[in-house]
């Protein structure tokens, strides 16, 4: 039953082919997502229309426990499970530089790996500088930290991985952006833009089309947006702490660390207690979805992503808990080499997938805007 | 209740109010409206749970009448008309009194069956003209029985998949038990009321043919293969009375390369209106261009059944192939029509002959698929008196068209109650139907889309709350 004899680059493209020539003849799942909108505006599915249609999906199992023909049906169609393995492929298709891509094969082993040399660089490095009674003495004072590393290596070093894992990540999106086949002005076109922030910032095709995930069973519930809010806003305020940190370092003068009351502190503390709760309530549901539905084959992708925000924000909470004993030069080399394997392996793990979702949620606000005015036409 | 719902172990353990024979829209209908009057109800459904509700699986809609334009629907469709639809449809076989009953209920089953947790959405794409009078499922008819079921067994009634009925004891016309095949074990459930929903016997070939003949062997069965007729047969054998003739049903012509059962909704083709169909022997027999699609779709099935081998040919060229609905399979193409005949297995010769007989009597107009145009052919039997325009660009494409079954029209006559009436016209004591099983009280012949699924709903919920009823007499 091959719907049809295009070429496609792999053979999840070619099963993801004929699962929307399927999907299109139908339709009936037009109202749960993007996905099926976007699906309707063609007739036929290059290798770009599927890219885009896989990381519009985002996953919420709907389709699958709604479809007439999911398996055992002889139609076998599986649109969570395909659209997942075809999102993966793409992030490895389009990291950058290509030199980099085997990452994606054993990501969770390399993620781990990064992670641990990370922790341990930082540990080896301030012991190799530092006497006995620096690293493992009582530092209260604003500077505290950076008698540990100089601010400015400090800011050096993470400024440069950061500024790394952004180009890196810019020229993936660049990659994607290209192969859908979107011009650039759609990017940079607000009202698309500012729709898909919209949509993004709520998930709102994290629903089953009002209901719910149907994550563990066809019984749908909305944990998994509620983690992943945990998740993402987790992070944005662990990002602001550290912008406002930014700001009082070169425009007040003031040095970390700072009182627990103060606005860099209670914005990382927020952040990292959502960065606890939302990573870990992902992983569970992970753990506990449908196996019919996962990308067996990266699950160490997803779960390596998840413990390194959680890992992030635990060594981060431990460290603002401990910073005035003795433990708080070995945390702070900890947290540090975690922060360092984050933002190093952003471009080599499932943190693009924000970025390409992102990505496919602007253009299709692009299109559905086109469409409307086409239809009103 | 897990064990319950999968194996047969612990099987379900009565004594039941109401026994629910069948697991589709009907079905789930009745068993939520029965116990939600009180009434102790357990479902048996002869499919494993991923088949559960047969062809309502595969349904997208349902016909109701409203008075107002709704968020999802765009405008009024008053009782008066939906019967009138349903006039001309039958061509007056329906039964003038069920009909309109059931039309006056099927506006409260809006609010209804929304409250039992099923969601509607706009009309789905390439859908329009049934956006006024349909309201379709999010989701699909899978998405709305899910939404039945969790509701039903929320309210406490169980459900035995994997449990077909094989046998019914019935006295005189009132229900005692049925016995249902659970495993390799024969079990004997008895109840004090009966909703029977079925299905119709559309799956049932050896059925089909005795009113059909030989030619019920080239036919496609569009869903569910559960769907036997069983529960009608022993119906009747217990002396309930029929209405119907056995070869009515809703027959569409699909895609001739379409599983023989369950291929569902993506087989179906809707580019009929853009070319001339072809027997195989290269003759057209019917006007392509009649009407609008939406209201001759439903005929193509008995036209491609009359056919030599029950088989034709939709032929049409490079111009058409992206103004109808995609469906499952390809076009088969060709870069004239010789080379497409030769690959169809027709004679090339007498293919290429039709088609410019076919070219030769098209008349100039302003072909427009949005209306009844003037593009039309003159002096060719049978005509095509709209959408007529040549077919000369290449490449050329065709599609294999067979009849496929939806479902059969031959019931249990039943009254307002949703009763069954017994052949000597006294109603049954204790015995209800919904659905299929009785759509023929209402569909003497010919259908309106989504009118399925009002039938099943409307007579389910009426028959669940006559079943508790008559269970605590
Ligand atoms: C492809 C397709 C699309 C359709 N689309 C629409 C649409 O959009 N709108 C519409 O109104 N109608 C549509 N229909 C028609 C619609 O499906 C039916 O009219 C409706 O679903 C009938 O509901 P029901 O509950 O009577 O039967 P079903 O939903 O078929 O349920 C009957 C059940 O009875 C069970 N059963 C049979 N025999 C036994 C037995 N001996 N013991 C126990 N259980 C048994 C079967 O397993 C089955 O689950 C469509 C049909 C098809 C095939």
């Amino acid at each position: 039953m091959l719907a049809n004899e295009r070429i496609h680059a792999t053979d999840t493209l070619a099963e993801a082919d004929r699962l929307m020539t399927v999907c299109n003849s139908c339709r009936y799942c037009e109202g749960l997502c993007a996905v099926f909108p976007a699906m309707e505006m063609r007739r036929s599915f290059a290798d770009g229309d599927l890219n885009y249609l896989a990381n519009l999906c985002h996953g919420c199992g709907a389709c699958y426990h709604d479809c007439q023909f999911s398996p055992p049906h002889e139609f076998d169609v599986n649109v969570p499970r395909t659209l997942a393995v075809a999102r993966a492929d793409s992030y490895r298709a389009f990291a950058w530089p290509r030199a980099f891509a085997p990452l994606f094969d054993r990501n969770g082993l390399a993620v781990s790996l990064i992670a641990a040399l990370g922790v341990a660089g930082f540990i080896l490095a301030f012991a190799a500088w530092h006497d006995r009674d620096v690293l493992f003495g009582t530092h209260l004072d604003a500077g505290a930290f950076y008698a540990l590393m100089p601010h400015n290596a400090m800011a050096l070093l993470f400024g440069g991985v950061f500024l790394y894992a952004m180009v890196a990540v810019g020229m993936g999106l660049r990659a994607f952006w290209n192969d859908i086949g979107e011009p650039a002005a759609t990017l940079v076109a607000p009202k698309p833009l500012w729709q898909a922030i919209n949509d993004a910032g709520r998930l709102r095709y994290l629903d089953g089309g009002g209901v719910g995930c149907m994550n563990e069973s066809d019984k749908p519930d909305d944990n998994r947006r509620f983690y992943h809010h945990c998740t993402f806003y987790g992070f944005m305020l662990c990002f602001a702490a550290t912008c406002v940190a930014t700001l009082y370092h070169y425009l007040l003068g003031r040095e970390a660390p700072y009182p627990i009351y103060d606005l860099p502190v209670l914005l990382g503390t927020a952040g990292g207690v959502g960065l606890l709760i939302g990573p870990a309530g992902l992983l569970a549901a992970k753990l506990r979805r449908e196996r019919i539905l996962v990308d067996e084959a990266r699950l160490g992708m997803d779960v390596a992503f998840l413990v390194m925000l959680f890992l992030t924000s635990l060594t981060g909470l431990t460290l603002l808990a401990f910073r005035e004993s003795a433990a708080m030069g070995l945390l702070l080399a900890v947290h540090l080499g975690v922060v360092f394997a984050l933002f190093f392996t952003m471009p080599y793990g499932k943190f693009v997938h924000g970025l390409y979702r992102f990505a496919a949620l602007v253009r299709y606000a692009r299109e559905m805007a086109r469409h409307g005015d086409d239809a009103a036409a | 209740m897990a064990a319950r719902e999968n194996g047969a172990e612990s099987g379900p353990r009565g004594p039941y109010d109401v026994l629910v024979i069948g697991g589709g829209n009907a079905a789930l209908c009745a068993a939520i409206s029965a116990s939600r009057d009180g009434a102790r109800v357990l479902v048996l459904e002869a499919a494993p749970r991923f088949y559960r509700g047969g062809n309502t699986r595969h349904t997208r809609n349902m016909r109701c009448a409203h008075d107002t334009a709704t968020e999802i629907l765009t405008g009024p469709y008053t009782e008066d008309e939906f019967f009138d639809d349903l006039l001309r449809v039958t061509g007056g076989q329906t039964d003038e009194e069920l009909a309109r009953h059931m039309i006056h209920e099927s506006k409260d089953m809006l609010n209804w069956i929304v409250e039992q947790g099923v969601r509607f959405q706009p009309s789905l794409g390439g859908t329009l003209s049934l956006g006024r009078t349909n309201s379709f499922f999010l989701g699909g008819g899978r998405s709305m029985l899910n939404e039945l079921y969790r509701t039903a067994e929320g309210l406490g009634v169980e459900v035995a998949y994997d449990s077909e009925v094989v046998a019914l004891d019935i006295d005189d016309g009132t229900f005692r038990a049925a016995t249902v095949r659970r495993g390799d074990a024969l079990v004997r459930i008895e109840a004090r009321a009966l909703v029977a929903a079925a299905g119709g016997f559309e799956a049932n070939i050896d059925w089909l043919k005795e009113g059909w003949g030989e030619v019920a062997e080239n036919f496609l069965i569009r869903g569910t293969p559960y769907n036997r007729g069983t529960v009608l047969k022993m119906l009747m054998a217990a002396g309930v009375e029929t209405i119907g003739d056995p070869t009515q049903c809703h027959a569409v012509a699909i895609d001739a390369r379409a599983p023989k059962f369950d291929g569902g909704i993506i087989t179906r083709l809707d580019c009929v209106v853009f070319g001339i169909v072809v027997n195989n022997r290269c003759e057209r027999f019917y006007d392509e261009g009649e009407d609008i699609w939406p209201k001759r779709y439903a005929i193509w099935g008995r036209l491609v059944a009359a056919q030599p081998d029950q088989i034709a040919y939709i032929i049409f060229d490079a111009r058409s192939l992206e103004l109808f609905m995609p469906s499952l399979f390809p076009p088969i193409s060709g870069a004239s029509i010789a080379e497409l005949a030769g690959k169809l297995g027709l004679d090339a010769e007498k293919l290429t002959a039709t088609v410019e007989g076919f070219n030769a009597a098209v008349q100039p107009g302003t072909f427009d698929d949005k209306t009844l145009d003037d593009c039309r052919t003159v002096g060719l039997s049978p005509p095509k008196t709209h959408w007529a325009r040549r077919i000369e660009t290449a490449p050329f494409y065709a599609y294999p068209v067979r009849p496929g079954i939806t479902f059969t029209y031959l019931a249990t006559r039943i009254d307002r109650e949703a009763r069954m009436r017994m052949a000597d016209g006294r109603p049954a004591r204790n015995m209800f139907a919904a659905g299929e099983i009785m759509a023929g009280n209402v569909l003497g012949r010919g259908y309106a889309a989504g009118i399925g699924m009002t039938i099943g709903s409307v007579f389910g919920r009426i028959a669940g709350r006559e079943a508790a009823s008559n269970a605590r007499q």
